[in-house]
């Protein structure tokens, strides 16, 4: 059975092109870059390239690039740095949708007398940037805010937050995972302290991402030990990762006007020809501002789990905001913040897109999807009655 | 990903006895659309008061469909009684057992089974029983309570996986832990009166049960340990373990402890001695 993969907010496939460079640094270049001789210096020579190809895709130099091994890392890192360097400041600014990376770490930090701001968003998912603005305080030390939300792919206005919260003279962060290679990016035409992304996410491998860091921001190291990154994060760098992260940068670069024409043509295919054939079915999240690859849509009346079980018989992956499927028994803490009614939010599946998606598989959900839907309604008891309370209306 | 057994998946994707009876003799309700799954029962009996037909709708994840769907084949063939003999335990072990975060549909399925029989005795339909103590839920302390003792439940997670409650807010954990605390070291009295006559073999294997669930875990806590050495008539005769077997109080302990228990859960007629050493 052919895949047909859709849940590329959740991973990518490693491009072939990323592939075919990171290979010699597993076999025959596996030198420490870090090393005297010049069979170990070739790779460090390779990694500077790797790490200018990740700062132009970002508008960012070189110097401001620190690799790490996961966007949760560089988030961690970037958060605990602000804190670090402004110890007088107890006070961290963020939203009611950050990634885990962000939210399990702030409230780690409430637990240890922190404050924390979580300000919400409307029922498009967006940011209040009223409350946002009021939020901001003398004791903050930092402002955390997503680019792009991982679930429904709403833009939040970070250059413009940033910039709020330099008035008041605060640090802010941005967790750009989802946006990295998605949506342009320049880094020297904003005011943004630290940004965070991930290799995975955008066609490199797991376990590598990148902390840009504004040139001239005070930074605490996280992870303590060696030299490298200018002593900025210890440990010897994944080298083969790193390598293969530049490559994805630099394919990213060339393929995101793709990805916002061809890519986003097939989501919004997907999209409309979901809610033409299946009733009691919309969207979530803000569609006029948001990434081209991500649709959240929501059908009323079946439960979310049991639509990717079923969608997986045909090789369909997606993922879903149910309670069932998220491990806790609540559905997600994204639509929950939206205000997505709980008969909606119990049956919301995310498709996301990558360049690798072609016609012919969003053709196949769609003949697909509204029979997996109508399977899963005939079971419910609560179609029967929606169904006659909509025809005695 | 959940792992499913290969019942629950066979379940799932091929459920049995789906939809509603048309003037059933019982019918019972459990869940909502709110809380991520919800189940409608419907059965009707044959001349001989055994249930002809079952039948279900569900709303929810593969489990809570798949333990509808196995729920519904349980019931065909039985009575009203034999029915009402069957929890949440036996529904999940018909399916080859589920992920211990996924037994609140089994215990769905009791419920709505419980309503159901309610509905054909003429029983009114109690709107709440009990005292709600998770608000997120809406899960009342008998509720728990009744998993608790029926599960030989000992932490807050697993009651949050057969009942949901404490997996919202988490407002009520301390709620909760009270109950449990409750049902471990005061069991309902009344259960043992109720029971029917026991032969020999049922009353040693009822007494080990007991041994093994009520009261080895405590003396265990302290180190000691105990075991079953004959049953003669009423008398039980136990060989204490470990550190029980040197304390100065371990004659208290069977006395006081292990035959209040056996006498609770067993018979009242129960008297427990010590091997001779």
């Amino acid at each position: 059975m052919k895949t047909i993969y859709l849940d590329n907010n959740a991973t990518t496939r490693v491009a072939p092109e990323v592939l075919e460079e990171m290979l010699p640094y597993f076999s025959d270049l596996y030198g420490n870059p870090s090393s005297m001789h010049s069979f170990g210096g070739q790779v460090g020579k390779t990694i500077r390239e790797a790490r200018e190809k990740v700062a132009r895709l970002l508008g960012a130099s070189e110097d401001e690039i620190i690799f790490t091994s996961c966007g949760t890392e560089s988030d961690n890192a970037a958060i605990r740095s602000a804190l670090q360097v402004r110890p007088e400041k107890r006070h961290i600014v963020t939203s009611r949708v950050e990634h885990p990376a962000i939210r399990s770490l702030v409230a780690t930090l409430a637990a240890q007398g922190y404050r924390v701001t979580e300000v919400p968003v409307d029922n498009l998912g967006r940011l209040d940037m009223e409350r946002y603005e009021n939020s901001l305080t003398a004791d903050t030390a930092i402002a955390s805010l997503m680019w792009a939300n991982n679930e429904t792919g709403v833009l939040f206005p970070v250059e413009e937050a940033a910039q709020m919260a330099h008035r008041k003279g605060i640090l802010f962060h941005t967790d750009a995972v989802q946006a990295v290679g998605k949506v342009p990016i320049d880094m020297s035409q904003n005011n943004i302290d630290m940004l965070s992304l991930s290799g995975h996410k955008l066609h490199a491998a797991k376990g590598v991402g990148a902390l840009y860091l504004r040139r001239g921001t005070k930074f605490s190291t996280f992870l303590i030990g060696g030299h490298q990154e200018k002593g900025r994060r210890g440990g010897t760098e994944n080298t083969a990762g790193v390598i293969g992260l530049g490559k994805a940068c630099e394919l990213a670069a060339q393929k995101m006007a793709e990805e916002n024409t061809r890519v986003k043509h097939l989501r919004d295919k997907l999209e409309n020809g979901l809610l033409e054939r299946i009733p009691n079915s919309r969207v979530n999240g803000d569609r006029s501002n948001r990434l081209p690859n991500t649709s959240s849509i929501s059908f009323e009346f079946v439960e979310g789990e049991a639509i990717l079980l079923l969608l997986d018989q045909f090789g369909i992956c997606a993922s879903s905001g149910s309670a069932c499927t998220s491990g806790s028994l609540q559905p997600s803490h994204v639509l929950r913040a939206m205000g997505v009614p709980f008969t909606m939010a119990h049956g919301s599946i995310r498709f996301s897109l990558s360049v690798y998606n072609t016609e012919e598989e969003i053709d196949f959900v769609l003949g697909k999807m509204p029979q997996v839907i109508e399977r899963l309604r005939s079971l419910s008891p609560y179609w029967k009655a929606q169904q006659s309370a909509a025809a005695a209306g | 990903m959940w792992e499913y057994t290969d019942k629950v998946k066979d379940h799932f994707l091929n459920p049995r006895n789906v939809g509603e009876i048309e003037d059933p003799d019982g019918i019972g309700e459990e869940g909502s659309i709110a809380c991520g799954d919800a189940l409608k029962l419907t059965f009707k009996l044959d001349k001989d008061k055994r249930i002809a037909d079952a039948r279900f709708k569900t709303f929810g994840c593969a489990s809570a469909i798949a333990t509808a769907s196995a729920l519904t084949e349980m019931l065909k063939g039985k009575t009203i009684e034999e029915a009402q003999k069957i929890t949440n335990q036996d529904i999940a072990d018909y399916l080859g057992g589920l992920p211990k975060e996924k037994m609140h549909c089994s215990v769905m399925g009791r419920q709505a089974l419980d309503k159901a029989i309610a509905y054909y005795r003429g029983q009114p339909q109690q709107a709440v029983e009990g005292r709600i103590v998770c608000e997120c839920f809406g899960v009342t302390d008998q509720e728990i309570e009744q998993v608790v003792r029926e599960n030989h439940l000992t932490s807050i997670e697993e009651v949050t996986n057969y009942t949901k409650a404490g997996g919202g807010c988490g407002n009520c954990h301390p709620a909760i832990q009270e109950i449990i605390d409750r049902v471990l070291t005061r069991p309902k009295s009344g259960i043992a009166e109720k029971k029917p006559k026991l032969t020999n073999i049922q009353k040693i294997k009822l007494i080990q049960e007991t041994l093994d669930r009520e009261i080895r875990p405590s003396l265990q806590q302290d180190g000691g340990d105990i075991e079953l050495i004959d049953v003669v008539g009423d008398r039980v005769i136990v060989a204490t373990r470990g550190a029980c077997a040197v304390c100065h109080a371990s004659e208290l302990t069977m006395k006081n402890f292990v035959e209040h228990k056996l006498r609770e859960f067993v018979s009242p007629e129960l008297t427990v001695e010590e091997e001779a050493s």
